[in-house]
Parts: C-alpha cells; sequence; structure tokens
C-alpha cells in the first residue's frame, strides 16, 4: 500500500519537513481533498507580487505550515500552475517547558511565589514540581533562604520584597517572535536550560507559474472503467505515477535453488541421450556398494569414520548368488586377467548394510541388470540424488550431498571417448576449457580428474572425477569383455553454490537454509 | 589421497634440475600427482602454533605433494625421483636384487604358533651397508609412517619395525605372550615397561593411543626377540628402544609384522626397494629367512618381477590413439615398466617390477601408456552410442508437480533425510517403533540417528529457523523417506512423499486443504468416494484431535492432512497455528509404456553370453541367509486370504507399483472372487481381473509369492523359498518341472474360464411419425426385436417439441454378435411407427 501511495504522491517522499510526523505520502492526498485551501493559496500568490512565503501564508490563511506545504505538493503536481522554491530558515523557538514557563514563570520565580511571608518548610516545597530547579536558582538569585536550624526542620523564607521574572520575559519575547531582542548570550543560556530551541524551518516561496490559474482541475489519480465508458478520460488530467517506486511483489511460490540447478542438469543429460537411473534405494548393501565395484574390503572409505552403517536392518538378505561368487572370487583370487586382491573375502562384510556412499552403487545394479539381457545393447545412464558420507562437517561439506553421475556403456568405448562425451557434457554448463589429470580410482582404470579454467580465479580447478570401470566389475556382472563403460560424476552443491553466490552450505541445504535466498534466487541458466 | 612433504631443493637437487613452481605443478599433472601446496616448516609451525614457536624453524621451500592413493612407491622423496626421472626419460629404471649374505647364514625370524591369535604372519629383510644421512634418515622413518597410514590401515594390517643389526643377534623370534609377561624397555623411554603398564602409558599418547585398539582386547600381544631375549619389537604399537636405528646405523634388519600376508609383502618391497638405493650395493637387498610354525621356511624380500604380455593393439584402442608397437613399449618404459616388442604380432612383453603392486590387470598397464602419451595429448572422440533417453517416471512426475505446487503459492524447501529419532518420533508424539524407521549404527551426533519416515519435521524445522520472515510461511517438498520393508533385499526401501505446510496466525486447514484440492486436480483425481478421492476424520497424535482427516484416492489411504498439535507446534520451537499435509506420490505414477527401470535385481541369472567360467563347479555360500520371501500359504483357505488381504492392505500390486506377472499368479491360485470382508484383496482382485485381454503382455515377476503345488516326497518348509542354492544338474531339472508344471496349471485354469466377451451399452433415440403415433405401441415394437447377445434395459418417453415424444431406450449388446446397422435395420422395419433410428450413445463395457 505504501508503494502505491508513493507513486501517486509524485515526489513527496523525498523532502521531510519539520512536525512531519505522518506519512508524506498520505499529506498529498489530504491537502488535495482540501481544495478551499489551494484556491485561497493560489489568491494570495496572485495578489503578491514576486510570491509569498509559505509561512506567511500559513500565518495569513490561520491553518498549519504542513497544510501549505501539502498544498504546494498538490499544486505542483498539477504542473506549473506554480513555482516553489524550497528555503530554509533558523529561527529560535520554546520548547515544551520554555512554553510552560512564558506561561507559568520560571521555576525560581514559581519557588519564590509558592513561599508565603512566615516561610515555608523546605520539605514541603521540594514535594512541588518545580521545587528543586527553581529552589537552587533561587537561591544563587538571593530571592530566598534557609533557616535550617528552625524548629520542625529547615524552613524557607523570602530574602526581597518582590522580584522580576526576567527568564519568563525573555521567553515572552521570543513566543511574540521578537527573538531578536535578545542578545546571543541570553539566547544560549536559555537554550541550555532547555527552554529554547534553534530550528531550521523549511519553506516554500512561493510564485506564479506558466500556467498560473487561480482556479485548479483535479488530477485523477487512476483510469478506472467508468472513464473508459464514459470516454471521460481524455478531458482528465492524470497524476503522473513515480516511476523510482519499486512495483508490488508477487504473490508466488518458489522452487529451492539446488533443485533448480538439479533440473538444469536432467535436461542437459536427456538432451544428450541419456536415461535416468532409478536411484530412489538410500539404503544400500555393502556388496552394491563396495564389493561389486570392485573396492577391496579393507579399503578406507568402508571405514566406520567414513560410512554410514546400519543397525536395523543391519544385513542385506539377498543376492544374485552366482554373481556374488565370481565377485568373491576376483577379490580374493583374481580371474578376468586380473591378479586379484589376494585377500580373504567374507561375506559378512559384504552383507553390512549402509546409507549408500556414491550412486555409483545404483550404476552397478544396473549395469548387472544390462549383462542379465538376452542380447547387450549400449545404454546412456545419468542419475542425480542423494549419497551419504559420515564425515566431518564444515561450510562445504555436508554429510549427506547430491551426486551427478553419468555412465555410457557400448563396444568399443575409447579414453578418447571419455573425453569426449565430458567435453560434450561441460560444453552445456557453459565450461569449455577443459584438462585431465590421470588418478586413482578403485573402480575405474584408466580414472581421471576433470580440470577446467576458472577465469576468475585464473587457474585449473577441479570440476568432477571420471573413468573406465575396471574389467574385474564388468566381466564378473556378465557384461561382453569388448563393452567399456565410461563413467563420471560431480556434485550438485558444488556448482549450485557457485552458481548462487552461497558461500555456507547450510544456507543452502537443510532446515537453516534462508528462505529469502530462495525466495530472491534467479532462474537457472547454467550455461551463461 | 596421501600427501608427502619434499624440501624442495633437494627435490630439485636429486632431479638434476630446478624448476619453476609452475613448471613442476605441471609436471606433476602430467604424471597424475598434485602440488598440493607450496609452504616451509616455518610457515607450517607459525599456522599452527603461532609465530613466536615458528622463530627458530626452518626457511627452506617445502612441497606438499598428493600422490595417487595405491602409488606406494612414490610416498618418499627417493621414490618420487625415480618415478619422475624415469619418466622423463633421464634415468634407467633400476634393478632391485636379493642377494645372500657375504659368507655366512641369512638372518633366520622363527614365528611361533601362539601369534596365530593376534597377527599370524611376518616378513623380513636387511639392508646391508646403508649410509644414512639426515635427510635419508628422516625420510625412511616418513615412509614408515606413510606406509602405516595408508596401505597398512593404520597399521591394523601390516606393521612394520626397524632396527640396527648389530645392537641384536638372530636368529628372531616372533611369538606372542600375555602382556603382563612382556617387559622390555620401548623406544624413547629410560625404564622397562610390562605391555599392560605400556598400553596405559600410550592411553594418553597423540599418536600412538590409535594403535592401541588393534591388540587390546587380545589374550596375548605380538612380540619379537632376538636370540639373547631383547625385544626388538611390540607390534603394532612399538619398538624397543635397544634396537634402534641412528645415523650412525650401517645394517638395517626390517620385519614387518601382519594379519595379511600380501600387504605384508608389499610393504616389506616398498621399504627395501626405497632405501637399497643407500646400500654400499645399490638397489640390493639381503635376503632373510622367515620360519613358519608348520616347519616352512620363505625367503623374504620377494622382490618379484612380473611379465605381462599384451598387444599394441589392445593399448590402442581402449586409449583411443594409433601408436606402433615399438612407441607403446617405450611409453611404458618410462613408467618404470620395463617393455619390449616380442615381434610376434604386436605383442608386448612388459615387465612389473616389485615397486607397482598397483598393476593388476592389463587395464593398468594400458592406463600407464595412457599417462605416458599425455591424457591430454588424445584425441577427444565422440562415441557414436545410438540411445533414447528416457526418464524415471517417478522423477518426470514430481519434477512436473513440483513446478505446479511452487505455481500455487508455496515454496520449496529442502531437507535432510538424516535425523534424530526424536525428530521423527517424539517431536510428532509417536513412538519410535511405530516408525518403521531404520537406524544408523555409527552416527557422530544425534543428528543421524535414523533415516527421516516422513517429510514433515524437515519443514517444522525449516520454519523454525526462519521465524523471521513475513507469514504467513508456505512451504513444500517432495522427497523420499525410507522405510523398513523386508520384501526388498537390504529390507528397506524409499518411499517419495509430497508435504506441505502452512504457518500462520490462523491454522488455515482450508488453505491446506485447498492445496490437497489443487494437487488431486493436477494429478487428475475427482473428489469422490470411490475411484476419485475423499477425506474422511482421522486419529493421529500428531494432529489436534478431531482436526486431522485421512486422504484415500481409489478406496486406498494415501496420506493425512490437518491442524499440528499445540505439542508438536512447541516442540518444534514454533508459536503459531499450523496446519500440514503428507502423502505417498508413487501410487499416482499410473501406467507408462516406456520400459520401467528399477534398481531391483533379477536373483537368478539368465544371461546368455556368459563369460566363459573357468571353474566349473562352485562351492555353495558358507551360509545362507535366511529368505524374505512372502508367500501366503493356501488360496483356498481363509488363513491364506486373510494373509494377502493383509500384505494388500497398504499395496497396489504384488510387486511395485504396476500389474506384473506376480499379480496374475496370484490371482490364478484364487479359486472364487473372494469375499467382502476381504476388502483389499476384493480391490485388488477386481482390479487384476481387468487385466484379463493383456495380462499376457504383463512384465514378468521379480520374486515369487504363489509357491507351485508341493511335490509329495518335499518336506522342506513351506515358505523357505532357497534362493542361494546351487545350480547344479538336478536342481535345474527341478525347476524346468516347476515351470512346466505352472504353466500347465495355468493352461488348465484358463481353460475353465469362460473367454472374456466384449459388450456395449448403447442408447437410442427412437422418433415417432407424428403426436398421434401410439408410443406404448411403439416400444413394445422396438423390445420385440430379439437378437443373440441383445438385452433391452430401461426406457423413457422424451418430449422434442409440438407434443412430439421420442422413445429413449438403452439395450446392452455383444459386440461381435450385434452391430448397431443390424439393430437399426430391426426397428425401422416397423415403418408404422417409427420414422427414424439414432444411436445416442454407446459405450464399450
Amino acid at each position: 500500500m505504501a508503494d502505491v501511495l508513493a507513486r501517486r504522491s509524485c515526489g513527496l517522499g523525498h523532502v521531510r519537513f519539520e512536525k512531519t510526523t505522518s506519512h508524506p505520502a498520505s499529506i498529498g492526498a489530504s491537502s488535495m481533498a482540501d481544495t478551499g485551501v489551494l484556491e485561497a493559496l493560489l489568491q494570495r500568490v496572485e495578489k503578491a507580487d514576486g510570491g509569498v512565503d509559505s509561512l506567511a501564508a500559513a500565518a495569513g490563511l490561520g491553518v498549519d505550515h504542513q497544510v501549505i506545504v501539502g498544498a504546494v505538493k498538490s499544486l505542483q503536481a498539477l504542473g506549473d500552475v506554480i513555482s516553489a522554491e524550497l528555503r530554509s530558515s533558523k529561527h529560535w523557538e520554546l520548547t515544551e517547558e520554555g512554553t510552560e514557563t512564558a506561561e507559568q514563570g520560571s521555576h525560581e520565580a514559581r519557588v519564590f511565589s509558592s513561599i508565603p511571608a512566615e516561610g515555608l518548610p523546605q520539605a514541603e516545597l521540594m514535594k512541588l514540581s518545580f521545587g528543586k530547579i527553581g529552589f537552587s536558582k533561587a537561591m544563587s538569585n538571593n530571592w530566598i533562604r534557609v533557616d535550617k536550624s528552625h524548629e520542625g526542620g529547615p524552613r524557607i523564607f523570602r530574602t526581597v520584597e518582590s522580584i522580576q521574572d526576567q527568564v519568563r520575559e525573555k521567553l515572552l519575547l521570543v513566543k511574540r517572535g521578537d527573538a531578536a531582542q535578545l542578545d546571543e548570550k541570553e539566547k544560549n543560556e536559555l537554550k541550555k536550560r532547555k527552554l529554547l530551541a534553534e530550528v531550521t524551518v523549511k519553506s516554500y516561496w512561493i510564485a506564479k507559474g506558466s500556467s498560473f490559474s487561480t482556479t485548479i482541475t483535479k488530477q485523477e489519480t487512476e483510469l478506472t472503467p467508468e472513464m473508459i465508458a464514459t470516454g471521460s478520460w481524455k478531458e482528465k488530467k492524470f497524476k503522473p505515477y513515480n516511476f523510482e517506486a519499486m512495483g508490488v511483489a508477487p504473490d508466488c511460490g518458489h522452487l529451492h535453488p539446488l533443485m533448480k540447478v538439479r533440473t538444469q542438469f536432467r535436461q542437459i543429460f536427456l538432451e544428450m541421450g541419456f536415461s535416468e537411473m532409478p536411484t530412489n534405494n538410500f539404503i544400500e548393501s555393502s556388496f552394491w556398494n563396495f564389493d561389486s565395484l570392485f573396492q577391496p574390503q579393507q579399503h578406507p572409505a568402508r571405514d566406520q569414520h567414513d560410512t554410514f552403517f546400519l543397525s536395523d536392518p543391519a544385513l542385506a538378505q539377498e543376492f544374485p548368488p552366482e554373481y556374488l561368487e565370481r565377485v568373491k572370487k576376483v577379490h580374493s583370487e583374481g580371474g578376468y586377467g586380473s591378479q586379484g586382491y589376494k585377500y580373504d573375502w567374507k561375506i559378512e562384510e559384504a552383507r553390512k548394510n549402509i546409507l549408500r556412499t556414491h550412486t555409483t552403487a545404483v550404476s552397478a545394479r544396473m549395469l548387472y541388470k544390462l549383462a542379465q539381457q538376452e542380447k547387450f545393447t549400449p545404454v546412456k545412464y545419468f542419475s542425480i540424488d542423494r549419497v551419504f558420507r559420515n564425515e566431518t562437517l564444515d561450510a562445504t561439506h555436508l554429510a549427506e550431498f547430491h551426486q551427478i553421475e553419468g555412465v555410457v556403456a557400448d563396444y568399443g568405448l575409447t579414453l578418447g571417448d571419455l573425453m569426449g562425451v565430458l567435453h560434450q557434457f561441460f560444453t552445456k554448463l557453459g565450461i569449455t576449457k577443459l584438462r585431465f589429470k590421470p588418478a586413482y580410482n578403485p573402480y575405474t582404470e584408466p580414472s581421471m580428474e576433470v580440470f577446467s579454467y576458472h577465469e576468475g580465479l585464473k587457474k585449473w580447478v577441479e570440476v568432477g572425477n571420471s573413468g573406465v570401470f575396471r574389467p574385474e566389475m564388468l566381466l564378473p556382472m556378465g557384461l561382453p569383455e569388448d563393452v567399456s563403460v565410461i563413467a563420471w560424476g560431480l556434485s550438485l552443491e558444488r556448482p549450485t553454490m557457485i552458481k548462487y553466490g552461497i558461500n555456507n552450505i547450510r544456507e543452502l541445504v537443510g532446515h537453516k537454509v534462508n528462505l529469502q535466498m530462495v525466495y530472491d534466487s534467479p532462474i537457472c541458466r547454467l550455461d551463461s | 589421497m596421501p600427501t608427502v612433504g619434499v624440501k624442495r631443493d633437494f627435490l630439485f637437487n636429486a632431479l638434476g634440475r630446478t624448476y619453476t613452481d609452475e613448471e613442476f605443478d605441471e609436471l606433476c599433472f602430467e604424471f597424475g600427482l598434485e602440488l598440493d601446496e607450496i609452504t616451509s616448516e616455518k610457515e607450517i609451525i607459525s599456522r599452527e602454533q603461532g609465530d613466536s614457536k615458528a622463530s627458530g624453524a626452518s626457511d627452506l621451500i617445502l612441497y606438499k605433494i598428493d600422490v595417487p592413493a595405491n602409488r606406494y612407491d612414490l610416498l618418499c622423496l627417493e621414490g618420487l625421483v625415480r618415478g619422475l626421472q624415469v619418466f622423463k626419460n633421464k634415468l634407467e629404471a633400476p634393478r632391485y636384487r636379493r642377494v645372500s649374505p657375504d659368507g655366512g647364514e641369512p638372518q633366520r625370524l622363527i614365528i611361533t604358533k601362539e601369534t596365530a591369535a593376534v597377527r599370524p604372519h611376518a616378513v623380513a629383510a636387511v639392508l646391508r651397508n646403508i649410509t644414512f644421512t639426515q635427510e635419508r634418515y628422516d625420510s625412511f622413518i616418513e615412509l614408515q609412517e606413510k606406509l602405516h597410514q595408508n596401505i597398512c590401515r593404520k597399521r591394523s594390517l601390516v606393521a612394520i619395525g626397524t632396527h640396527d643389526l648389530d645392537a641384536i643377534s638372530g636368529p628372531f623370534t616372533y611369538t606372542a605372550k600375555a602382556p603382563g609377561d612382556i617387559c622390555f624397555r620401548p623406544l624413547n623411554q629410560t625404564k622397562e615397561y610390562t605391555a599392560i603398564q605400556l598400553m596405559s602409558l600410550y592411553k594418553t599418547d597423540s599418536h600412538l593411543r590409535h594403535y592401541l585398539p588393534i591388540i587390546e582386547d587380545k589374550p596375548v600381544y605380538p612380540v619379537i626377540y632376538d636370540s639373547n631375549g631383547v625385544v626388538l619389537s611390540m607390534p603394532p604399537i612399538i619398538n624397543g628402544d635397544h634396537s634402534r636405528i641412528s645415523l650412525q646405523t650401517k645394517n638395517v634388519f626390517i620385519e614387518c609384522t601382519a594379519t595379511d600376508l600380501t600387504k605384508a609383502k608389499i610393504v616389506l618391497d616398498m621399504m627395501v626397494t626405497m632405501f637399497s638405493e643407500y646400500c654400499a650395493q645399490p638397489f640390493t637387498v639381503e635376503q632373510a629367512e622367515v620360519v613358519y610354525p608348520d616347519g616352512k621356511t620363505c625367503v623374504y624380500p620377494e622382490l618379484a618381477y612380473r611379465k605381462e604380455k599384451l598387444s599394441g593393439e589392445f593399448v590402442n584402442r581402449k586409449v583411443g590413439i594409433r601408436e606402433s608397437t615399438d612407441r607403446i613399449a617405450q611409453l611404458l618404459t618410462r613408467m618404470c615398466l620395463l617393455s619390449q616388442p616380442t615381434g610376434v604380432g604386436d605383442e608386448i612383453e612388459v615387465e612389473i617390477p616389485p615397486t607397482r603392486p598397483d598393476v593388476i590387470h592389463a587395464c593398468d598397464i594400458m592406463e600407464d601408456a595412457a599417462i605416458a602419451y599425455g591424457f591430454n595429448n588424445i584425441t577427444r572422440t565422440t562415441p557414436l552410442t545410438y540411445t533414447v533417453a528416457n526418464q524415471f517416471p517417478l522423477n518426470k512426475l514430481t519434477e512436473l508437480l513440483r513446478q505446479d505446487l511452487a505455481a500455487a503459492g508455496f515454496t520449496e524447501a529442502l531437507n535432510f533425510a538424516l535425523c534424530s529419532q526424536e525428530d521423527i518420533a517424539d517431536k510428532l508424539g509417536k513412538k519410535i517403533s511405530e516408525t518403521r524407521a531404520i537406524h544408523i549404527s555409527n552416527p557422530k551426533t544425534a543428528e543421524f540417528q535414523v533415516a527421516r519416515t516422513t517429510l514433515l519435521p524437515g519443514l517444522l524445522k525449516t520454519v523454525a529457523a526462519n521465524r523471521k520472515m513475513p507469514l504467513p510461511l508456505k512451504l513444500f517438498e517432495i522427497s523420499d523417506v525410507v522405510l523398513k520393508d523386508e520384501s526388498k533385499d537390504v529390507g528397506a526401501r524409499n518411499s517419495r512423499r509430497f508435504c506441505a505446510i502452512y504457518y500462520n496466525k490462523t491454522p488455515g486447514f482450508e488453505v491446506i486443504h485447498g492445496l490437497l484440492d489443487r494437487t488431486m486436480q493436477l494429478l487428475d483425481v475427482k473428489p469422490a468416494r470411490g475411484e476419485g478421492y475423499h477425506i474422511q476424520a482421522a486419529d493421529d497424535s500428531t494432529f489436534f484431535p478431531g482436526r486431522c482427516a485421512e486422504i484415500f484416492v481409489g478406496g486406498k489411504s494415501v496420506g493425512r492432512l490437518g491442524v499440528l498439535h499445540p505439542d508438536v507446534v512447541s516442540r518444534f520451537e514454533l508459536t503459531m497455528p499450523c496446519s500440514a499435509l503428507e502423502m505417498d506420490v508413487e501410487p499416482f505414477l499410473g501406467f507408462t509404456a516406456e520400459v520401467l527401470l528399477t534398481h531391483d535385481v533379477p536373483m537368478q541369472e539368465t544371461f546368455k553370453h556368459q563369460f566363459p567360467a573357468r571353474s566349473q563347479s562352485r562351492p555353495a555360500l558358507p551360509s545362507r541367509p535366511p529368505t524374505t520371501k512372502t508367500v501366503f500359504g493356501d488360496m483356498s483357505s481363509q488363513a491364506g486370504l486373510e494373509a494377502l488381504d493383509g500384505f494388500l492392505a497398504d499395496r497396489s500390486y504384488m510387486e511395485g507399483f504396476t500389474a506384473s506377472q506376480a499379480d496374475a499368479a496370484v490371482f490364478d491360485a484364487i479359486p472364487s472372487p473372494p469375499p467382502r470382508a476381504f476388502c483389499h484383496l476384493r480391490r485388488w482382485w477386481s482390479h487384476i481381473k481387468s487385466f484379463q485381454t493383456e495380462r499376457a503382455r504383463l512384465p514378468p515377476a521379480k520374486s515369487q509369492f504363489v509357491l507351485p503345488p508341493a511335490p509329495p516326497a518335499s518336506d522342506a518348509g513351506e515358505d523357505d523359498v532357497d534362493l542361494f542354492g546351487s545350480d547344479d544338474e538336478e536342481e535345474s531339472t527341478e525347476a524346468a518341472r516347476i515351470r512346466e508344471q505352472r504353466l500347465a496349471d495355468y493352461a488348465a485354469k484358463k481353460s475353465k474360464k469362460p473367454a472374456l466377451v466384449a459388450k456395449s451399452s448403447i442408447l437410442l433415440d427412437v422418433k415417432p411419425w407424428d403426436d398421434e403415433t401410439d408410443m406404448a405401441k411403439l416400444e413394445e415394437c422396438v423390445r420385440s426385436v430379439a437378437m443373440e447377445g441383445l438385452l433391452w434395459g430401461q426406457a423413457k418417453l422424451v418430449p422434442v417439441g409440438y407434443g412430439i415424444r421420442k422413445l429413449q431406450i438403452g439395450c446392452v449388446v455383444e459386440d461381435e454378435k450385434v452391430g448397431t446397422d443390424l439393430l437399426e435395420e430391426a426397428i425401422t422395419a416397423f415403418e408404422e411407427y417409427v420414422q427414424s433410428v439414432d444411436v445416442a450413445a454407446f459405450n464399450k463395457i
């Protein structure tokens, strides 16, 4: 509502006038209704030579200055009816206490007059509102004295017959507008006593404008259906809008920024012909999460410190039995051209249920299922879903985050193909400068870390991980020997934090999210 | 990834040239290392302990280099330099040799049988006439530490002990004794301690306390003595002080004790290959004998060179390059894999040195060729793989819904899947035992005790964290919760939920109710009992009494909505009334024509291009986990039907979210329409019945729900389906027999059922000639039309105008026998009465 008013009452929001307590916009609105003041003011301007001061006009018309200021604003809004020049002047004015003093006398004078000839007990005097201040002042003026040894406590007596209340007289001068008769020292003394205050008065010097007229046409605020129906809008004048003001925020819901980025990544994969994997299984067995990926059972990632294990349901119950045997064999003895890891592989370890540490567990299931098909068909799979790590938390790490993963399985894929696919994928994200670093990952060989050149930081930064799945993972599944599977992964949170300039991951994910940030976040275009 | 710190100047000195930081960074990148940090001892101390402590420290520049976790040969300066020099063609990879001692017997380490209970393996070797400098010595100690932290898995798998051979005398005995019986002066201590005392002494040691749990609870602790009873070490905790090595040590005895022999051999090979460089005879290692309790003797270190043959074409094909065989051999040689073409075709013989235990498959060799070629020199190509993309239907529905819920004025929240028990139980006024929650065994904090079973607490916490925001707060989330589900291989499954809350000065039930109506509109479900949706009052301790309703869709409960109980509101530190809605999304998936992907894997293999099996017989698993298959028993019995009715209470289908052969099989097992009392079963039964025409096309069943009639001889438990059975000849015949039997049963049942007849309901308008036509007579005429497969229904007279009325009459016809043309013809035959016949409505039944 405030915005609407601000827009209608053009320009009023910028200067504040003394004693203005109401919203500037409302002045315009109320004075607009009071056309009587407007016309009276215009008549004064017409009669005056050169112009009139708004303060003088207010005094002359017997209205509050604010009413005149409002009238000036309204007239200005009508066009060049008047010209108004803002002037400011300083003058002295009584404070609230000063006004009281001017009416009833200074505190010391009131003390004096309240003391009868027979004197007054000091305690009684102090009960009076002006007693304390007035007493010390009257004492220093030698108007009164205290008899401390008086029977029944200290008693106060007059020392002079009559007094002259100069303070009051001075204040009365100011009140009458004759402050000039006082010298600066006197004024400052009264100011110190908080009886006088120097105030800055802003007023307008009002003169005739180029299209001056003593009659006014009322300006319309908004177009109405009636105006359209009757065509009356053609004759009306409309108040100008304040285009500086903000509009009214629409009443709407908002999508979460991380989910907006997820939508874009999904879109990219779909554009590239990748099918979405069913990753709606947070609980996974160690078998699918690790063993099937040829990740040895002593691997540090399988430690209590890195992975969430389940106490209920603690163990997985079912595995494809033949496949399980082949996995056991390739770990403990090797085979398929591999030396294996040569350790005692235990089913107990494989059965342990965990919260999956990567979506590659689902990729493993999908590839195993692919191997069960009557005939191998090439596939391109992707997923974006939550994974869990029992890690130490900080501004960039949470115990759960979203992993983006892409997988391509086909005959004869090369490392060059992996780089080519990654190039296409990252180009869709607006990242074109890529290079690859040899890396290590238990289930891919070769493994590559993907780096992109960051124009802002002027250096290469890691943007993802990739590799070709090891034969020890694929062959036990039953995939044909000449099928290669290339894959890559990255987190969803990191690009989102960069995209939306968020430094603390907790402000993005989880209940501590800043909803204002959610409300304000722009749409997500990854390639711009 | 382990990080190795090396002094830059020593590194450059060893590499024989200097590099700028950028140049060295580039070299690392190419080789698969990462120059993580450039720092100095002074900088590290000043950062960790403050500037005052750092004043005396060295200014020498340190490079912190990240090394791949499987390259133990790069964990020290010596190995790094060797690797890089060979890579840059400046050095030939050295050949490591095991030698016998000059005159005299090799050192012997005798393992006693007591070690079997705690740490059964040990290997040993001697570095003879070694020359240490401070740098070499530091590196020697550092490598042990790096190996301990990585391949040794914090000493649990392998522990290394190094000793001054001249201070001790063999043969050595590796045994295990009760902690109280072990007594020696450990490294850096001035007096003797028993093992028991040591364990309490090291309880507070910032470094050693981490290793105590490895043996703490064992009845005996491992210990190595020399022939004079001097303790060399108490692995994996501490060495004895007597045999400690120093800069002056000339001959080093290295022992590795282990729970994993393979890793112990690798670790010993690493220690000796890296530091034999400083022996009088560089790269030679003096062997030691290890005698096992059974009398067997082994000689260590193994220092085995393995030869592999692969084709140049394999490397080219896998990497995507076209290099000659010679060139590939050169590339591999630069990676310390000495290679040469054999001359037979494009065959290359590759020698894998003892420093490269990471090379376990031809693909590892191929990768090294690619690294030497330069990853970034490989041409980036686009695979020609043709595929059609499918979205996962559940995610597709979720994406579509999210958009429209935001358009409905609700803001999306994103909460953690893990939370405390309190969040999903106590705070919502529920018992944790009712929640079907999965429990985490090793949470670091209470925030990770369980996976959420409801989205509501997350949304309430989001509101609590955003109390400063203007009211009302309208939030929603569509995401997964996790529920225990015994029918799944892992015993749990995700369930997609939609949850929304409205938080304001008034409860706003009507707002949440309105959102439900809108959601149903979006999901194309009409407000109606039966097939549509409706809500009805329900009791739920999370909600304010009398302000909670259950949502039914197609007669099945999918969720709840209502005004939250004030206690729930307070427990989430909120102050305003709040209404909420939570429901399942999966029932709205419907049928999709696309191939449905699930992560459920088939438990029996069917693949045709099976890889040639290397061993013919596969041993059965040691343990047979109990099966979780649900079998409901005899469907002709009341008990069987009751069990099935319970099972279907919260499921649409036997498996997943679409009809499958599992449904068909169970359907067939039910002899007659189930009684009305079993409402869930009856609902399912009617639904499955409607699939009769297309049942052959339903997807196959993933699990077995109905047992074939048990063979009379079998006394196996009724509900024990043997999923881990071996697939030998006999059983597959049995399986085939069962399958045949089931097919026969099915065919027999099918033939007994009457063939399904397609029918239609037709509404006819029969118009008379004028207002004087006798409409009663007309109707009589129409009804007199009789055909096989035609059944007349109700009729009424409808005014047409000018006093004329037409006859509107319904009928049901069998499509194959009665056509509308035939009907019209028969009726218009009464031309005395009938002017025309029109079909007003036609519906397939």
